[in-house]
């Protein structure tokens, strides 16, 4: 079972069969699209992420609760 | 035949100091509280300004320039929409009023989100300039403390215990994959691969038990605390302690209305042994396999991923739905409960508009390709915090959400009304509107009495130890026929 799934992720990921470069287009624009998309979402985040990473995560301890 | 699953959810937020190397957690969140609680009284002071019949004495307006006096006692008040807020170990905590549905159990817990972030804009005003506190829904510091969100769930004391423990265990290992809220890094001594490894959960690292009435050191996946809060013949109240919080309101939907139908099954004996051979180790393997595929031996000798034990749970729950219990609110927590199955054994990463988890490894996932990072970047680190800060305007959920990238259930007009109104077919109604009416009269509240002082010798103590009575059917015309507090006490008596 988990052999099957891994194999059908397989396909789906890399197209191929006979319309594979079909296939491959449709990817290409797609992904293009989506890292438009994610690089939007990224910038909005960009402009609000607290400053300084390294200092401000190292602060963040809390005491143990339930 | 099953009893109504009367749900509740509590949350000890994250919480720490900005700007000041001064900091005690404890104060800190008994300001906070005490702070919001005096803002109530600013607002209802007004309110009553405009209700020339209603009696004010005893309210005053609260000076917001100055810190509210720290008393000897922290911080510790039920709210007008009948909900606890206090402070729990080194937290703010919301407890939500008990609710009927997975629906308004959202709606609740959202609003409990909004009344942290009120609380901060309130206490902001009286701190020092450069100086404020930030509060996470989140249960890890990602150093290895943990902090809870629980989960409640009326049960019948009838329903064996030991049943419980069966059905449920496979159940709480399995739904970590839509539950989870999350996590980069690793925070189990034994993991080695430690920090540069993203999981499911925030919780399932300090998991060690199977059973046990721990919450703080041990955590068991069933927790055995017998506390019903209600009439102790007839229920359990089920204290869930194996959750993450939630941001995304599908995966808070999700997370109570299967617990609460899986719950409804074992009562009705309606489920298969799905019985695990290690439940903590497959805890903690499951949490840790963004893949979803990953399976678990059962003690009757299969091998199943969590994915598809959580399939075995639906399929019986769509039956139990069909033949025993068909409502619109159950039909649409196994659609729903469905479509999230399939997407999961499809591509588990295309729920990002549905999962917290997949919603914060999107994110991280973005980063690490437009800037190169690599898994041990502070500022992954800091995704993975701020996803969980409860302002809307620095919250990376909240941003999200603002952007339309993830489903919404409820609405904003739902949850602010929430804010201060209680749900009005439990007891929480009657618990919120005595307190919001008659604030100065009541002794003491608890989640099954109130306590009122009348002004007599004695105090006058009111139980509610059916959680589905007080509803505003039972009690809105008792509640306006009463001039006072007495004469209140006196209908409910007689």
């Amino acid at each position: 079972m988990p052999q099957e799934q891994e194999k059908k992720k397989a396909t789906r990921r890399s197209g191929g069969g006979a319309d594979e470069d079909a296939g491959e287009v449709k990817v290409s624009a797609k992904g293009e699209k989506l890292k438009e998309e994610m690089d939007e979402i990224l910038d909005e985040i960009d402009s609000v992420l607290e400053e300084n990473a390294e200092e401000f995560v190292k602060s963040y301890v809390q005491k143990g609760g339930q | 035949m099953a009893i109504p699953k009367v749900v509740g959810t509590e949350t000890e937020y994250g919480i720490v100091a900005v700007g000041s190397t001064e900091f005690n957690p404890v104060l800190s969140s008994s300001q906070l509280i005490a702070t919001y609680a005096g803002s109530l009284r600013r607002i209802r002071w007004d309110y009553e300004q405009e209700s020339p019949m209603r009696d004010a004495r005893g309210f005053e307006p609260v000076q917001m320039r100055e810190p509210p006096e720290e008393e000897l006692g922290l911080a510790n008040v039920i709210l007008p929409n009948g909900a606890r807020y206090y402070v729990d170990h080194a937290h703010p905590e919301y407890s939500t009023p008990e609710c009927s549905t997975p629906r308004d159990l959202v709606v609740h817990d959202k609003a409990g989100e909004r009344i942290l972030e009120r609380s901060l804009q309130e206490l902001r005003r009286a701190l020092p300039e450069g100086n404020r506190i930030a509060v996470y829904k989140n249960n890890s510091d990602g150093k290895g403390n943990s902090y809870g969100t629980h989960e409640n769930y009326l049960v019948d004391r009838a329903t064996p215990f030991a049943a419980i423990v069966r059905d449920l265990t496979p159940f709480f290992v399995s739904r970590q994959v839509f539950t989870g809220a999350g996590k980069l890094g690793a925070e189990a001594p034994w993991d080695e691969r430690g920090s540069h490894r993203y999981q499911l959960t925030q919780r399932a690292d300090f998991f060690e038990a199977e059973v046990g009435l721990e919450t703080t050191l041990k955590r068991p996946i069933v927790n055995t605390r017998d506390e019903p809060h209600a009439d102790p013949e007839k229920y359990r109240r089920l204290h869930v302690i194996v959750g993450d919080a939630n941001l995304c309101e599908v995966a808070t939907f999700l997370k109570v209305g299967t617990t609460a139908l899986v719950l409804k099954m074992i009562e009705d004996d309606y489920l298969p042994d799905l019985s695990l051979v290690n439940p903590v180790a497959a805890l903690h393997e499951i949490s840790r396999d963004v893949s979803c595929i990953r399976q678990v031996p059962l003690t009757d000798g299969r091998r199943l991923s969590a994915v598809q034990l959580q399939w075995e749970y639906l399929e019986r729950a769509k039956k139990y739905v069909e033949q025993e219990d068909p409502s619109a609110e159950n039909e649409e927590v196994v659609e729903r409960w469905e479509s999230v199955l399939a997407a999961l054994e499809d591509e588990p990463l295309s729920l990002h508009r549905e999962l917290d988890w997949v919603a914060k490894y999107r994110l991280l996932e973005g980063y690490r390709a437009r800037d190169g990072l690599d898994w041990s970047d502070p500022k992954l680190r800091l995704v993975d915090l701020q996803y969980h800060d409860v302002r809307r305007d620095r919250g990376l959920y909240h941003r999200l959400e603002a952007s339309g990238e993830v489903e919404r259930l409820v609405t904003d007009d739902q949850i602010d009304r929430a804010v201060m109104e209680p749900p009005e077919d439990t007891r929480a109604y009657f618990r919120g509107r005595c307190i919001e009416r008659y604030p100065d009269a009541i002794a003491a509240a608890s989640w099954d009495s109130i306590i009122f002082d009348t002004g007599q010798a004695a105090l006058q103590r009111v139980p509610m130890r059916e959680p589905l009575r007080g509803t505003r059917t039972h009690v809105e015309s008792l509640l306006e026929q009463a001039a006072d507090p007495a004469a209140l006490v006196e209908l409910l008596r007689s």
